[in-house]
């Protein structure tokens, strides 16, 4: 009775967001228990999150024969993989990023499909994150895990929305897990940029933007507060860009930040999106009098604004702030959560509170590339 | 509360001076009276509401937080304010969006109104209907916790400009105006007359000299000027009427309470331009200290006896420009001058003389006495027209200071830090140090000016080559005894200092010449730098 699980009969179902009564597993958790240990379905190892009785790994920090990527972030996905499973859309951004043959062998995996490992049953859940992104559930025996990568459950029009769900053991990110991480509405911080446009005519706004997924959100953002302007993107964005588009989501008029594309006195009064690295660098000078801008989830602390010469912070964020992580887990209601890379101890701390059963889980290798 | 704490927030952010007064001037333009009095008042430190301590602020938080998240939040941001404005738990329910979050405004009058006792308690409450920026400007408020490198001067120059009036009209009115300005902004906003300066002993707005060297004297008749020492203290003003005495610094901050002995040693009625130094009895004077000294006594709240006994302030007076009812500003210096000498003869001798005057007949012979002056504390001479009126400002052709040369010494760039606005993209702003014992560098300074466009480029391609590690902005450059950039640093005066881990701390440093043919190993030693604080260049 507790066979391979047909795509038509699901033994679970995705919940909407808000949605109180969960749906369990047709198992109940005593049971589960007693067949499996959640460790002997996933365990920490120094390559990533391995599965024993399926032989693969999630997000592996290094190459391996099998790994699961749950998105195209570079501490996520890595190439040089023996096999890859992910969503089209990963698979894209990292043929895109790696070239085609980062991996032997890929394997495209639709959201919501059954996908059989041996016995062990995966499925792709919407994570919210970036275009592609996935939560991995990896469920045997009546025993559910879910891995949820990096995640955000506000609305996000350049990706699939976040689906809690149900599962026996919640992994959740910890990126900014501490309750000073609010993040405000961004289309409130968009309008702060655009304010101070308006204010500064002569001046070239250089807008810090990592370029995947952070990008592509900040200029559909600009786009939905008005804006409809040319775009200046560094060259680093241009591909993730270019398949945002083909995909479907809207960017407008992109042009080069060259110089070719202008002389120095075009850009004034222009917003100039690049990776923040190529603030520092030669790069910048053929900016009139740039004014620095950066958006990330790290802005919200004033201190590291400053660090990082940072005149005007955005706070966008594409993970989950300190209000949404609780949230999400009080809605997926897990028997035991396990928590990664960020501020771990924090969490931890408020799920113990909550008499939520807890613990950090001490994965390396993950860097916050997407915050 | 949210329109002030984006105030706040862009002034800390935006380097720029220019970028921090269009800022002042938009807030003044579209946030309405009384408002933006009370932030104006706020940002000029004016404010007199009762403060909140950082452990009351704690107590708040504890009864809303756990404290081990509360420990984990306050220990990653850093700042006591922001952490609590950031992690204070929101209403949830009905309480949540309702629309009566408190304006400054309230706040401020509210608080005016009210003791130090009831203090935190209408914290907490505001706390609970505002958002994490309004709680983030309101706590910033109650602990008159700004740091946004914010003079008097700009604040002044912002009002100026948003009135289209002559900043030393603000400067003249200023200390006789109280929050929230309403005259002053109806006057600015040409609604309203000209407030009627109200305050006894104003501030009177000064007269500032043109920087000099030898080839500018040709033009210069030596029989028309005057010359006297430029001292190295801080120039102020004293001034005294209707029972009222004040000491001014020159952009008009009033630090009355910084000097005690001082102000009240004024007995005088009128209003005297000089030189605010240290200086202890010596036999039947007075003997005159450094500028180290003046510095135990500056930016301080409140002065303990042992410093009003160890470093007592002194005036040196240059100039007088009310003598009782008399307003002498008009007149001619060597006019006021006769009369200064008069004046000073009638004040205690312990804390007031004269600036002397020196005596030459032509350019050399001044030239002479600036190469040698008689006390380390001297830092050039000031030159002035015998007709010259005392005018506000810095009117061209009336005085001249000719600055002793600086001091030169060649030291070793050690860290180098990116820069702001044009210089974005260049590494701009440099740290040097000197040898302390031979391959130990000890940072001595930092300079950001000095260097033109093309040596700025040729210098950042030296970091970028030469980068060690990497702090976010900053990157530290190679620097050992046989490979490293040296810098010919000029400065204008050295002091020991025990902030600073080499023990000293120099005054307007530059990059005065680009060392590219001497090797790091020749650069200086710290011992020189110690021997320069008690001697000179
Ligand atoms: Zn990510």
């Amino acid at each position: 009775m507790y066979g391979p699980v047909t795509p038509e009969e699901p033994a679970y179902a995705a919940i909407d967001q808000g949605t109180q009564a969960l749906l369990r597993p047709a198992i109940p958790p005593y049971l589960s228990a007693m067949l499996m240990k959640p460790e002997d379905l996933l365990i920490p190892r120094r390559e990533g999150l391995y599965c024993p009785p399926g032989d693969f790994y999630i997000d592996p920090v290094r190459a391996v024969d099998r790994a699961l990527i749950t998105h195209g972030h570079a501490d996520h996905a890595r190439a040089g993989h023996g096999h890859v499973l992910a969503t089209p859309e990963t698979l894209d951004i990292m043929s895109i990023r790696y070239g085609t043959d980062h991996a032997h062998q890929t394997q495209p995996a639709g959201l919501g499909e059954s996908i059989r490992i041996k016995d062990v049953t995966v499925r792709f859940h919407p994570a919210g994150h970036v275009l592609g992104s996935a939560q991995i559930s990896v469920e045997m025996n009546g025993l559910r895990i879910v891995a949820s990568g990096d995640y955000k459950p506000r609305p996000d029009p350049t990706c699939a929305t976040f689906e809690p769900v149900a599962c026996d053991v919640f992994i959740t990110e910890a990126t900014f897990a501490l309750p000073v991480f609010r993040h405000p509405d961004a289309a409130h911080e968009i309008a702060r940029l655009l304010r101070s446009v308006g204010r500064n005519p002569e001046r070239a706004h250089l807008v810090g933007v990592y370029s995947l997924g952070k990008a592509q959100r900040v200029i559909r953002l600009i786009r939905d507060a008005g804006y409809h302007g040319p775009l200046f993107i560094h060259g680093a964005l241009q591909k993730l860009c270019a398949y945002y588009q083909s995909r479907g989501i809207a960017l407008g008029d992109l042009r080069p930040a060259t110089v070719e594309s202008g002389a120095k006195g075009d850009f004034a009064g222009a917003i100039v999106l690049g990776p923040p690295s190529a603030f520092g660098d030669k790069w910048a000078r053929r900016f009139p009098d740039p004014l620095v801008s950066f958006a990330s989830g790290w802005m919200q602390v004033r201190a590291r604004a400053r660090q990082r010469g940072v005149e005007l912070p955005l706070v966008i964020s594409d993970h989950a702030d300190w209000d949404e992580l609780a949230a999400t887990i009080q809605t997926v209601a897990p028997g035991e959560v396990w928590v990664t890379h960020g501020r771990e101890e924090a969490l931890v701390r408020w799920c113990e509170m909550q008499g939520i059963a807890a613990r950090p889980l001490h994965l390396v290798g993950y860097e916050d590339e997407g915050d | 509360m949210n329109r002030f704490a984006d105030l706040l927030d862009m002034l800390a952010f935006t380097p720029s001076r220019n970028a921090k007064l269009s800022l002042l001037q938009d807030y003044f333009r579209t946030v309405p009276d009384p408002e933006r009095g009370y932030a104006l008042a706020a940002i000029a430190r004016e404010l007199d509401i009762p403060a909140v301590k950082p452990a009351q602020l704690r107590q708040l938080i504890a009864s809303r937080m756990d404290a081990q998240l509360f420990a984990y939040s306050y220990d990653y941001v850093g700042d006591l304010a922001e952490t609590i404005a950031l992690a204070w738990p929101e209403a949830s329910g009905s309480a949540r969006g309702r629309n009566d979050a408190p304006g400054l405004t309230e706040v401020v009058e509210t608080l005016m109104a009210s003791s130090r006792r009831q203090g935190p308690g209408l914290v907490e409450d505001w706390l609970d209907r505002l958002d994490p920026s309004g709680r983030y400007g309101l706590l910033k408020l109650v602990t008159g916790g700004f740091r946004m490198g914010l003079s008097g001067r700009l604040i002044k120059q912002a009002l100026a400009a948003f009135g289209g009036v002559d900043v030393n009209q603000i400067e003249e009115l200023w200390h006789g105006l109280t929050p929230p300005y309403v005259e002053l902004f109806a006057w600015l906003e040409g609604s309203g007359e000209k407030p009627v300066n109200a305050s006894a002993a104003p501030f009177r707005p000064v007269m500032l000299s043109h920087a000099i060297d030898g080839k500018d004297f040709e033009k210069l008749d030596p029989a028309e000027f005057v010359a006297e020492w430029k001292w190295d203290g801080i120039r102020v003003q004293a001034t005294s009427e209707r029972g009222i005495s004040r000491l001014y610094t020159r952009t008009g901050d009033d630090i009355s309470a910084t000097f005690p002995d001082l102000v009240d040693a004024i007995s005088f009625d009128g209003a005297l331009d000089g030189e605010l130094l240290v200086a202890r009895p010596s036999g039947a004077g007075i003997e005159t200290g450094s500028f180290s000294d003046l510095q135990q006594r500056l930016n301080r709240k409140t002065v303990s006896a042992k410093q009003l006994r160890e470093f007592p302030a002194f005036f040196r007076a240059y100039d007088l420009l009310q003598d009782g009812a008399e307003d002498l500003r008009a007149r001619p210096f060597l006019d006021r001058r006769t009369r200064l000498e008069a004046f000073v003869l009638k004040l205690d001798p312990m804390r007031f003389d004269c600036s002397e005057m020196l005596e030459f007949d032509n350019w050399d012979d001044l030239a002479a006495l600036r190469a040698e002056p008689p006390f380390a504390v001297i830092e050039g001479v000031m030159i002035k027209r015998k007709a010259a009126p005392y005018l506000a400002g810095r009117p061209k052709g009336e005085w001249f200071k000719w600055k002793r040369d600086p001091f030169l010494i060649d030291a070793v760039l050690m860290y180098a830090q990116r820069g702001h606005g044009k210089r974005s993209g260049f590494y701009s702003d440099y740290t040097f140090g000197v040898w302390r014992e031979p391959g130990e560098l000890v940072p001595v300074g930092k300079a950001y000016f000095g260097f033109t466009d093309d040596e700025l480029v040729e210098i950042d391609k030296y970091v970028r080559n030469n980068t060690v590690e990497r702090f976010g902005p900053v990157r530290s450059v190679r620097a050992g005894l046989d490979k490293g950039l040296v810098f010919e640093v000029a400065f204008e005066g050295i002091n020991r200092s025990s902030r600073h881990k080499s023990g000293v701390a120099m005054r307007f440093p530059r990059i005065s010449r680009l060392r590219w043919d001497k090797p790091p190993a020749e650069a200086d030693r710290l011992e020189t730098l110690e021997r320069m604080i008690d001697g000179g260049p």
